[in-house]
């Protein structure tokens, strides 16, 4: 190594946000004062992953992965880690207290990833091409131009089994095929990374991190297919994202690598960023090249596919950011290589965003056939706050819960349809005993029926329906016969909606209606809610025995519904309790209890 | 018919962004984002501008503007406070972070303060679920935010 110690600092934007910037602006500063900038390289990386501990410093060649660092920490972490060779063990991540999780490989949250997508983030400078090329960027892509026909790079696919990672698992080699075959002077290559789904982040963190990957995927899908234009679709919400591929843009073109004649091929290619608008129904393909046209995303019944006739008519693959970020891969390492690795039905990984009641959240990859065991104890670490596992939620409103079960599963596209719920774009949220099944599907229906376009009668009206079910529902209005109307509405949206939206919008219902029908009864029936969380089925209530009369609930109360003298038991007014749960928290002698 | 109604001024920058854009297909988008970036959002006489300078009916920018929610066509706040309702802050607490902020700002959500000073908007995943709940003020991120910390939080901007 030509320098003494590397420095990567997180530049995720879950880390930017917690400062990670003042961090790596620290740590510059610092190797100057302390005289010794010329024997360390900072660099910041894309997303670790392991955004739980965040923000995130590793130091090389030690391998010492320093959490949750501050700026005030670089003064010490120049002085004793670069300059004396002593780990800042205090900043060590230290699994519950011990300090003997210092390295990576170390760390379990890492220990059962295999990274094909992810492998750049964390590991270099996503501003800066050189380090892309010196992991074998941009090689692929020169053995495309000049090794490799049209057919060989398509079978290359079709030996890979690549299926597209944003939802719905179509094989890509086909799509690319599709798109060759058709007869058209002008083609188009779109990336969608419209990624809608609330609580998923990994398009995102795969563009911070390592936007090379998805622009060399382009213009190798350009050659295959023979289109000289390519257009990446993404979210206005993600200026990371944008500013990093407008530089890593500029620096192909600079390289030779983007534009005319690349590599003195003969072979012309360029992109262009077109900017989302906060439409969920835009990760559809046909409403997302409307939007690109700069209409109103509506989707079009397919047949025909994009890949026949697509944007402004004309031939177009459009895949997901995931999908592409894995081409290079496979044209480096060759389709047998990746098709060895995860399950028969799904080969390859998955990049999921873990989040929700977990103990670890992060960005996570793995090989096709984890389990959610796995994925959700030794990679996430357990629930979060000792709390008993309720299920875990993939594949955000198109998708469905699985429950403790099923954790054994191992995860593929086919296995996840078969509990009732998909593979979706990546997200994995994890619920604990506090939260309500019948509120999760609420806040689902009213994300779609929100995001619905309007354009056909069952998804409009079908989603609307559903949320009015919900809502009387959780209000204790319910009656038995609700619950047999949600399936008959849900399974006429399935069949005959015309998108994936109004197609999947049900699923959320159907799926908890399956697996947890107790509670939905007891919400009907009982009218009450378990988990203690929709207001109009629960009252606050204060045991005499645990109430010492200090007050400080009564204090607190907005609406003033608590009565009661010092040293005395408190009474709550239930006819004035506006359920805002202010004195549950504010109780510390858990005197009070939610019914 | 604009002759009746006030004109607008663009900035050179936003004129050249316009003029660029102008013969390229699919433009409208990209263009409104830029006006909203210059203007905070998208007023009407801003639509007839943009009407006039793309050679697009005035019904097709409104078509536009409403179908997507990132496009405002009202005056946000000084400071647009943005709570995160994907599905990782709900689970964590995000909407109790909107009906405090209602409480504190004493407005709805989508509505400004009367001294103009604060916007309140409940906003799709923001994308570091990590840090849930999350909320931003004028783009600055705040994560895992208590209740407890929201009046300090406003205090920063006053």
């Amino acid at each position: 190594m030509a320098f003494r110690n590397y420095i990567l600092v997180c530049g995720g934007t879950a880390c930017e946000s917690s400062k990670a910037n003042a961090i790596y602006e620290a740590l510059v500063t610092e190797s100057k004062a302390q005289g010794v900038a010329d024997e360390v390289q900072i660099v910041k990386t894309g997303c670790f992953g392991f955004c739980e501990q965040g923000p995130i410093v590793k130091i090389l060649p030690e391998d010492s992965f320093y959490v949750q660092v501050k700026p005030e920490d670089a003064k010490e972490l120049i002085a004793e880690h670069v300059i004396k060779g002593r780990e800042v063990k205090r900043l060590l991540y230290a699994k519950e207290g011990s300090r003997k999780h210092a390295k990576v490989e170390d760390i379990e949250f890492y220990q059962k990833q295999f990274r094909i997508v992810l492998r750049n983030c964390g590991f270099i400078d996503p501003e800066n091409i050189d380090e892309y090329i010196a992991r074998e960027g941009y090689a692929s892509l020169e053995k495309v131009l000049f090794e490799m026909t049209a057919e060989d790079v398509i079978n290359e696919l079709k030996i890979a089994g690549l299926r597209g990672r944003g939802g719905a698992g179509f094989p890509t080699w086909m799509k690319w095929n599709f798109t060759r075959q058709a007869d058209s002077k002008q083609k188009f290559i779109v990336v969608n990374a419209d990624e809608g789904d609330p609580g998923a982040y990994m398009d995102r963190s795969t563009l911070e991190g390592d936007p090379h990957s998805v622009l060399e995927a382009m213009a190798i899908a350009g050659k295959t297919v023979g289109s000289n234009q390519g257009y990446i679709y993404i979210r206005a919400e993600y200026p990371l994202a944008i500013k990093r591929l407008e530089i890593a843009m500029a620096q192909a073109r600079e390289y030779g690598l983007l534009g005319k004649n690349i590599l003195d091929s003969g072979f012309d290619f360029d992109i262009e960023i077109r900017l989302g608008a906060g439409a969920f129904v835009c990760g559809e393909e046909t409403a997302l090249l409307a939007s690109i046209e700069g209409r109103r995303g509506m989707p079009v019944p397919r047949p025909p596919f994009p890949a026949v006739k697509g944007l402004w008519g004309k031939p177009t693959v459009i895949n997901n950011v995931e999908t592409w970020a894995n081409i290079p891969m496979i044209i480096l390492k060759g389709g047998d290589w990746f098709s060895k690795i995860g399950t028969a039905d799904s080969h390859g990984t998955k990049v999921f965003a873990l989040t929700g009641k977990i103990r670890n959240s992060g960005l996570v990859e793995v090989p096709m056939g984890t389990t959610l065991r796995e994925i959700i104890y030794d990679i996430g670490g357990g629930i979060a706050n000792d709390k008993e596992f309720k299920a875990v939620q993939t594949g955000g409103p198109s998708g469905g819960v699985i429950t403790k079960d099923f954790l054994d599963t191992p995860i593929d596209f086919g296995s996840l349809i078969k509990l009732g719920s998909m593979m979706g774009s990546g997200g994995m949220i994890v619920m604990d005993e506090d939260d309500c099944i019948v509120d999760v599907a609420k806040f689902y229906l009213n994300f779609t029926v929100d995001e619905s376009c309007g354009k056909c009668a069952p998804c409009r009206i079908g989603g609307r329906s559903l949320a009015n079910l919900l809502e009387k529902i959780t209000k204790g209005k319910g009656e038995l016969a609700d619950l047999d109307q949600m399936v008959e509405i849900g399974e006429a949206m399935k069949k005959a909606s015309l998108c994936a939206l109004g197609q999947t919008a049900p699923n959320p219902i159907l799926s908890t209606l399956h697996y947890f029908r107790d509670e939905y009864l007891a919400h009907v029936v009982d009218k009450k809610c378990p988990a203690g969380k929709c207001k109009s089925l629960i009252s606050y209530n204060i045991l005499a025995d645990k109430c010492i009369g200090c007050t400080a609930c009564a204090r607190k109360c907005p609406v003033g519904a608590i009565a009661g003298e010092r040293r005395e038991v408190h009474v709550i007014d239930q006819a004035a309790c506006i359920k805002c749960g202010v004195c549950f928290e504010t109780c510390k002698f858990g005197a009070i209890e939610v019914r | 018919m604009s002759a009746m109604k006030e004109k607008i001024t663009f900035s050179k920058g936003l004129v050249a962004f316009i003029e660029k854009w102008k013969e390229k297909p699919g433009n409208l988008i990209m263009v409104l984002h830029k006006v909203q970036e210059e203007l905070g959002y998208v007023s009407r006489e801003a639509a007839d501008k943009v009407a006039e300078m793309l050679d697009i009916p005035l019904a097709t920018i409104y078509g536009v503007l409403s179908f997507y929610h990132f496009f405002k066509i009202t005056k946000p706040g000084e400071h647009n406070i943005q709570v995160c309702l994907g599905t990782a802050c709900y689970l964590k607490g995000g909407e109790m972070l909107v009906d405090e902020l209602t409480n504190l700002l004493g407005i709805e959500v989508g509505a400004v303060t009367a001294d103009g000073k604060f916007s309140l908007e409940g906003v799709r995943c923001v994308g570091c679920c990590g840090l849930a709940p999350v909320m931003t003020v004028g783009g600055e991120v705040f994560g895992k935010v208590t209740k407890d910390q929201l009046p300090g939080i406003i205090a920063k901007f006053k």
